[in-house]
């Protein structure tokens, strides 16, 4: 029986997770947001992956944050791909860098501009 | 020295006063300086370029360097804001004569109608801590290995040990590990982490990495290059348990524990600080105890939310034009007390109208009550890591009251 | 500084410490040809960067010993010397107090010592006197001696000094240069070093730590070294002025004890301690160090705390067989001088120590004709000492002094690109000839910026800076593969 404890709010509910033939049962959660972070975590958790890629003649790195959640267990696989990424100068502010990341059909975008 | 004369002065150019000189701007401020020692504004964002930024102010989670952006380009519409990056002030004197050093222009000297205090904080460093030991190259705090690695590109190790489990800390053991540095352990010296509970959720579980609660370093070593550290489990006293003490190799020790709010330049103008934050004693208005000198964000006392530092900031530019238009001597307010289980309240001095304090609890406790004078709140959990807002809206406050007292009060107790 | 296959010298001074800078630097007024090496990467970073730097009055020296004289004479040439190299110095006077009234009798005898080495000006005081000179000493103190003469330095920033002063005047500084052998001929001595070889006809042994194993490469096995640590322990600025006088309590067997020292910088430092080890690598601090330090300076300063603790480091003493310096040539060779087993006051009587290894070495038959354009100057910028219409001057004129890199002290990127012209090559160079990564942050804000100067100046990759000499790499490499920018670069520099 799977325990996790839930990041939504600052309680941190201990919550137990079972998965039955009907569906995922969770207990220990003090609201209905606990239930669906469970639910999620358990089944197919996903992550923001932030980190920085290397501008082409510039020694300043430039921040890039996948446009939305990534699954977990493709973070290293992503990173991979993100270490050997090289731009362009100039880069707008939410352009992407990188289509379909990792093969998980999110872009990876700046989170800052570049002139 | 030929001073030349400024409406107002914002020092630094981070959330805090990025926040303030647009607030001051929007409030008719005809002639802002926003300067920043950094060759860029933003503060401590640029660096910050994970997300959890901006879920109050924008209802959306920013990166660092997004949060930044966003008041960089709201700057953009206020040609009387002038933002000096690479400007450093050297000296700030209590009639507002504000001194600068800058390679584009040299040494300037100023004199403000008002001045905004956003300096910051800085890390406390290894020698605050008195880890004995060597002294070799891979001791880093928090801070710098985030510069390092997210801003100038480095790779500062291959091995590391986090001492301090609060969010910095956190972070950068996610960071680190994305980069292919083995994180070894994060050990914290109290029974609990200072961390929000998603950050050990998605720094350190996801990873597998380690959480020695109640552990300590006992001793670093390597002659040339940190070879590794000694780290013990603490007793009640926070003592090292000198028989359990075991050896973990690193090539790289990051600190992360503690801020304190840089007050060199208040210090100099005669702010008076208070000693359970380090930062300045300010009021409703984010007004300090020298007329015309406000401060706001983290310089003030630590934040854990910057959506918090920018509310701030936006009192403190409206505050801060209000006194340049119309010269009127400020009030001071009246003081708030800390009680049972309180390390903190900002603002220290309260006006009628109103007000959101930002407490913070000394240690954890659960089912509580929040007593605000006689405001009375029920708190499921509190913890020092994670500030508790309150916001007291009753003109009764500022006229009837001596002081208004504040505290966590155990359920259960009455007290009127 | 890369050596040919043999270099030809006439004094060949075989460490940079205090003593072999001072004995540098005056040997540098004369047309003599002067070489000075060291093992480490720098020169003060064997002892010299360690020490505590007191310049002693001369009250504790046993009367008739070089250590009494040459710290006296020693004491004296300070204030010159200090304004002619620009090093940190002051004459903040000394103090040496009594815990209680039993010790008033001790106090009285060092009084008389005092007056038989010659000092002049000693003052006794009474409780009130003392409180009254240092109101935040404790109340309990019994009773003191007031010695003017006393005084504090930076060590490290005096090393520098005198080695950039006498290589200015033609002395030849060679680094990372460990002797290995040393070929004793006739007329001259043969030295293998690290970097090659050297022929030289007179050598002096100022080795510090490892003098012993100098002379024992020629067979000298006259005297012995031993290290003994010591540890100090940093405060904050804030404490400024807190404490005026150096205060002494009173010495014991092994040494003058756990001092209040006002730094010239303004920290308030205690220690040192004094333990012997086993290792001449052995420089941690230790939990009971500490505890020693603070139990110790508590009893004399009662308003110390450790949260206004900012900083911690040890450092190694060349204890010898011998209760005094080890001065004079070798009993092997006339022409080996030793400056041997030079503890305290050994930084006090370093220039007089070379005033006297001069003599020696005309004793052994150097001849020496004094330069007619020896320049004892040796300018230095320092942006936080000038005053506002200077500062606006020099940022005017060069605008690398107006950007600050060390927020905390002060230093524009202008004086660390000095300190790396001026021979730092490292992390901890800069720092000592800066003072930046010594205020409150600890190098925290300015350390980033530091390796990338560094790395600008040296014309090396950040990964190759390292914090004191090899092995102390700061960095494990770039983040993500340069080889495109790098090789961009350098299309642009052969286009």
């Amino acid at each position: 029986m799977p325990e996790l404890t839930c990041v939504i709010c600052p309680l941190g509910c201990r919550l137990s997770v079972t998965l039955t033939p009907e569906g995922v049962q969770v207990s220990g959660n003090s609201c209905p947001r606990g239930k669906a972070y469970a639910i999620e975590e358990i089944t197919a958790p996903k992550r923001i992956l932030t980190a920085v890629i290397k501008v082409k003649g510039r020694d300043q790195l430039l921040p890039v944050r996948t446009a939305t959640v990534i699954p977990k267990e493709l973070l290293f696989t992503a990173m991979e791909e993100i270490k050997k990424l090289t731009v362009t100068p100039p880069v707008n502010m939410d352009e992407v860098v990188m289509a379909n990341l990792a093969g998980t059909g999110v872009d990876l975008v700046a989170t800052k501009p570049v002139a | 020295m030929r001073e030349v004369p400024v409406e107002l002065l914002v020092i630094g150019a981070g959330p805090a006063g990025l926040a303030a000189a647009l607030s001051a701007a929007k409030e008719g401020c005809k002639d802002i300086i926003l300067v920043d020692r950094l060759n860029e504004p933003g503060g401590i964002l640029p660096q910050c370029i994970h997300n959890g930024f901006g879920l109050r102010f924008f209802k959306q989670e920013l990166t660092g360097p997004e949060y930044a952006q966003r008041f960089i380009n709201f700057l953009a519409a206020y040609p009387q804001v002038k933002i000096k990056t690479g400007t450093m002030v050297i000296e700030l004197t209590r009639d507002r004569l504000a001194y600068t050093l800058s390679s584009r222009e040299g040494l300037c000297c100023y004199r403000a109608q008002a001045v905004i205090l956003s300096m910051g904080c800085r890390e406390r460093p290894r020698g605050a801590v008195n880890i004995p030991g060597t002294r070799p190259a891979g001791i880093y705090t928090a801070g710098t290995i985030q510069r390092l690695m997210n801003i100038e590109g480095y790779l500062p190790g291959r091995e590391a040990v986090i001492l301090g489990s609060g969010d910095i800390g956190l972070i950068m053991a996610r960071r680190l590990t994305l980069e292919g540095v083995k994180v070894r352990a994060v050990l914290e010296l109290l029974p609990y982490s200072t961390g929000l509970t998603r950050n050990i959720v998605q720094c350190l579980d996801d990873y597998d990495i380690p959480l020695y609660l109640k552990h300590t370093v006992t001793e670093i070593y390597g002659e040339k290059r940190l070879a590794g550290i000694k780290a013990a489990p603490v007793d009640d006293q926070l003592q090292p348990i000198k028989d359990k003490v075991f050896a973990l190799n690193c090539d790289t020790l990051v600190l992360s524990v503690g801020l304190i709010p840089e007050n060199e330049l208040s210090s100099t103008a005669e702010v008076t600080l208070d000693p359970a934050t380090n930062g300045p004693v300010v009021n409703s208005l984010y007004q300090t105890t020298v007329p015309g000198i406000f401060a706001c964000g983290n310089v003030v006392h630590v934040h854990d939310l910057v959506d918090d530092v920018s509310e701030e900031g936006r009192i403190a530019g409206r505050a801060a034009a209000a006194f340049i238009r119309e010269k009127i001597t400020p009030r001071t307010g009246v003081s708030v007390k800390p009680g049972r289980n309180i390390r903190s309240v900002v603002p220290q001095k309260v006006l009628a109208g109103e007000t959101t304090l930002y407490i913070r609890a000394k240690f954890p406790e659960k089912d509580l009550f929040l007593q605000v004078g006689s405001d009375r709140v029920k708190q499921r959990v509190v913890t020092p890591g994670e500030t508790i807002r309150h916001t007291i809206n009753d003109d009764k406050f500022a006229k009837n009251v001596p002081h208004i007292a504040v505290s966590l009060e155990k359920g259960g107790e009455n007290h009127a | 500084m890369i050596l040919v296959a043999v270099k030809e010298t006439d004094v060949l001074i075989i460490g940079a410490g205090i003593v072999g800078a001072a004995l540098a630097r005056e040997l540098s007024r004369y047309k003599t040809r002067v070489m000075i090496v060291d093992k480490e990467i720098d020169v003060s970073f064997g002892t010299s960067k360690a020490n505590s730097g007191i310049v002693h009055s001369g009250i504790h020296d046993h009367p008739g010993t070089l250590k009494a004289r040459l710290c006296l004479r020693g004491n004296r040439l300070f204030p010159e010397l200090a304004a002619k190299l620009n090093f940190l110095y002051k004459q903040n006077g000394a103090v040496i107090v009594c815990r209680n009234k039993e010790e008033i009798p001790a106090l009285e005898k060092l009084y008389d010592n005092g007056k038989l080495n010659g000092l002049t000006g000693l003052r006794r005081l009474t409780k009130e006197e003392l409180l009254h000179m240092e109101p935040h000493l404790s109340p309990d103190l019994a009773a003191a001696i007031y010695a003017p003469s006393g005084g504090t330095v930076v060590p490290f920033d005096m090393v520098f000094a005198l080695v950039e002063n006498a290589v200015a005047n033609g002395v030849c500084l060679s680094l990372l240069t460990e002797v290995q052998k040393i070929m004793p001929g006739r007329e001259d001595f043969l030295v293998q070093t690290g970097q090659g070889l050297i022929r030289t006809a007179y050598l002096v042994n100022a080795a510090g730590l490892h003098a012993a194993e100098v002379a024992g490469m020629i067979k000298d096995e006259s005297f012995s070294i031993y290290p003994r640590k010591g540890e100090e322990y940093l405060f904050d600025r804030k404490l400024e002025g807190m404490v005026h006088s150096t205060v002494f309590p009173l010495p014991d067997k092994i040494s003058k004890g756990i001092l209040l020292i006002p730094t010239v910088d303004g920290n308030i430092m205690i220690g040192p301690t004094a333990h012997r080890v086993n290792s001449f690598n052995e420089l941690s601090t230790s939990a009971s160090g500490w505890q020693e330090v603070f139990a110790s300076a508590g009893v004399l300063a009662p308003f110390l705390r450790p949260a206004d603790l900012i900083a911690s480091f040890a450092g190694l003493r060349a204890g010898s067989n011998s209760d005094d310096f080890i001065i004079g040539p070798s009993p092997v060779s006339p022409r080996f001088i030793h400056a041997a087993g030079i503890e305290s006051p050994g930084l006090t009587a370093a220039p007089a120590i070379a005033e006297y290894l001069v003599e020696l070495l005309k004793e052994a038959g150097l001849k020496l004709k004094e330069k007619s354009d020896f320049n004892p100057l040796r300018p230095v910028v320092r942006l936080r000492e000038f005053d506002r219409e200077t500062q606006k001057q020099l940022a005017a004129e060069n605008p690398a002094y107006a950007n600050i890199v060390c927020r905390c002290e002060l230093v524009s990127e202008g004086e660390i690109r000095d300190a790396v012209r001026r021979g730092a090559s490292t992390l901890d160079g800069v720092k000592l000839r800066t003072r930046s990564g010594m205020g409150r942050c600890q190098g925290s804000f300015c350390t980033p910026q530091i390796i990338k100067i560094l790395g600008e100046e040296l014309k090396k990759a950040p990964a190759e800076i390292t914090k004191n000499g090899p092995g102390s790499f700061l960095l494990a490499g770039w983040l993500r593969n340069r080889d495109e920018a790098v090789a961009e670069k350098e299309e642009k520099l052969n286009a």
